[in-house]
């Protein structure tokens, strides 16, 4: 009931996202103007309007548009010719192999960083984990980056500084990707650890007589580990938009670098796909979250 | 008649100077925070005052000092302190202007926000029902745009200007503070004052003027101060993509891009204008913590 709620909303959500797509494009002026030269005649206008199918009424387009997307059709990129879809699936590799290893060096600093920052809070080692989660949420993307190249590309000359090949190409751009959502992740397992940790059953557990280190891994961190699942599936929404910035910065080939390409080339069909597309990705991410967390406290299924 | 409603009301005066107290309190104690406050102040001071103190114009190219260094390295042209760009233009005089659009868009794209998102909040808090519904569904939707992807469509559509990246940014930031006030009102809205302001009369506009807005400050402000580091990196964001404001006005994030053309030979202009970003916003976020445990000591995080 849950699931079938939850996912309802989710379609509608979409629905929603794709005629704010088409709205906003059909706002951006003609299209047909912008791809002919100045020099173009009249009848070679309307010619390409027709081809595009620009002539007809915007209730006409809407509902093709709408019938396109449900059989996967999101247009045709004017600038590449080809269809937008096979163009994002091209470039959607790179983005997810970005992503993923941001999320990993996310998770692999930040639970640690949490845990340790929790069980000495208000020690030295808590407040200067608590200053780099600080400087981290603080430090746009793109400083990040251009610190990071300049450090160990320029200077040091350890890592390439642009584009994509082998591992060490990817360790800059997902460190830069990952920064803010380690830095999200460590504050909010350290405050749900610290709120946990002073609740009875844990108490109860040192009572017990077990190890301060397995009634935290263990008691500690499963109660705590429910608010940092909801965050990390905000948090994938989030590596999806950084990674325009994060992207551009290290010239790294994935859908981010090529939504702004559609930008700057007002390629209108693209542009409306790549909103379009990572809108989706971000809401079937959310609702697989939403499910999960369902799953793991059943007390939001009953809500 | 007027009377009990009077009662009900907190005296606005005694709650803002205990307010004050309470901040003045948690400054003394917290020393990161006196050394963020103080950044802050002074980065208010130059955006005010950025044409007074900026040494030079920051669109002046001197085409025979260009990628001057900063002042203490090998090659500094006297009078640029940190240094010059591609064009020769003073990197220190940009960062003193940039300042002022970084506070502009912060600050208004706020202010937008924040009176969208509390109205929104309340109304959606104080009715309920199919209207909560609708709005919560529209901060859905607009969750499911990255803000970014949206205001670089519109930057794309309009064309580039500071007051569409103001405009974009403050419609679409309202979705923190309607969430955070809808679920303090559905709380308060049941509170005794509320029914009693409702038992003598009072109309639901005045209801939700006169007796929510006032106690929904608190967490107003934490967001806002909060939000104002974000929508700072949103517009540098923007302009360090060529999206945001026209490239010919000097910004933190446009002086960012330029000088990563540059970054082997001339390091200090993207550096000192990501200085500039960094220290405003984390100077904004300590602030704003701080705001948050005098406004709800038991959110500490």
């Amino acid at each position: 009931m849950f699931v079938a709620r939850r996912t309802g909303q989710a379609i509608v959500v979409l629905f929603c996202v794709a005629t704010v797509a088409f709205l906003v494009v059909r706002m951006a002026g003609d299209p047909v103007k912008a791809m002919l030269p100045e020099n173009a005649t009249v009848e070679q206008e309307q010619a390409l309007r027709h081809l595009l199918g620009l002539d007809r009424p915007l209730v006409d387009q809407y509902g093709s548009y709408l019938w396109g997307l449900l059989h996967l059709d999101f247009g045709r990129s004017l600038f590449f010719h080809q269809p937008a879809l096979d163009i994002i699936l091209d470039r959607l590799p790179a983005t997810v192999q970005l992503s993923v290893a941001a999320l990993v060096f996310a998770l692999v600093v930040s639970i640690p960083a949490g845990i340790i920052s929790a069980v000495r809070r208000g020690k030295a080692t808590d407040s200067s984990v608590m200053g780099v989660v600080l400087v981290g949420q603080s430090t746009p993307a793109f400083f990040v980056g251009i610190v990071l190249i300049l450090v160990f590309s320029v200077e040091l000359k350890w890592l390439p500084a642009s584009g994509m090949g082998g591992f060490s190409h990817l360790i800059l751009p997902a460190i830069t990707l990952g920064l803010y959502s380690m830095a999200m992740i460590a504050r909010l397992l350290r405050s749900s650890l610290i709120d946990v940790l002073g609740e009875d059953h844990i108490r109860t557990a040192r009572a017990k007589g077990f190890s301060p280190t397995r009634v935290i891994l263990t008691n500690g961190l499963r109660n705590a580990s429910l608010p940092v699942v909801t965050i990390v599936g905000l948090e994938i929404g989030n590596l999806l938009g950084g990674a325009i910035l994060t992207e551009t910065v290290f010239s790294w080939p994935g859908v981010g670098r090529l939504t702004v390409e559609a930008v700057t080339n007002r390629d209108y069909p693209l542009m409306q796909a790549t909103v379009l597309f990572l809108a989706v990705v971000f809401v079937v991410v959310n609702l697989i979250v939403d499910i999960l967390y369902a799953f793991l406290d059943p007390r939001v299924r009953l809500s | 008649m007027a009377a009990p409603a009077d009662v009900s009301r907190p005296s606005p005066r005694t709650a803002s100077r205990s307010t004050w107290a309470a901040i003045r309190r948690a400054l003394r104690r917290n020393k990161v925070a006196q050394v963020a406050a103080a950044v802050l102040l002074l980065v208010v001071i130059v955006g005010i005052f950025g044409p007074l103190i900026a040494p030079h114009d920051p669109t002046a190219q001197d085409l025979t000092a260009r990628l001057a260094p900063p002042f203490w390295a090998h090659g500094n042209v006297p009078g640029h302190l940190l240094g010059t760009d591609s064009l020769g233009r003073d990197v220190l005089s940009r960062i003193i202007y940039g300042a002022r659009i970084s506070l502009l868009v912060g600050v208004a794209a706020t202010l937008l926000s924040g009176v969208i998102g509390s109205v929104i909040g309340i109304v959606a808090g104080y009715y309920r029902g199919w209207l909560d519904m609708i709005f919560m569904r529209l901060a859905d939707i607009q969750l499911a745009f990255p803000t970014i992807l949206l205001a670089l469509t519109v930057v794309v559509v309009l064309g580039p200007s500071l007051w569409f990246v103001i405009l974009v940014l403050g419609f679409t930031g309202w979705v923190s503070y309607a969430r955070v006030i809808r679920s303090e009102v559905l709380s308060l809205r049941s509170r005794e004052y509320v029914t009693a302001a409702r038992a003598i009369g009072d109309s639901d506009l005045q209801i939700m003027w006169r007796h929510l807005r006032p106690n929904v400050l608190a967490p107003l402000a934490t967001i806002a101060t909060l939000q104002v580091a974000s929508m700072i990196i949103a517009e540098a964001s923007l302009s360090y993509l060529g999206l945001g404001v026209p490239p010919t006005v000097p910004t933190w994030g446009g002086m960012l891009s330029d000088g990563q053309l540059y970054i082997r030979t001339a390091w200090w202009i993207s550096v000192f204008s990501g200085i500039a970003i960094m220290l405003t916003t984390l100077a904004i976020n300590i602030t704003g913590d701080m705001l948050r445990d005098v406004a709800d000591p038991k959110a500490y995080r």
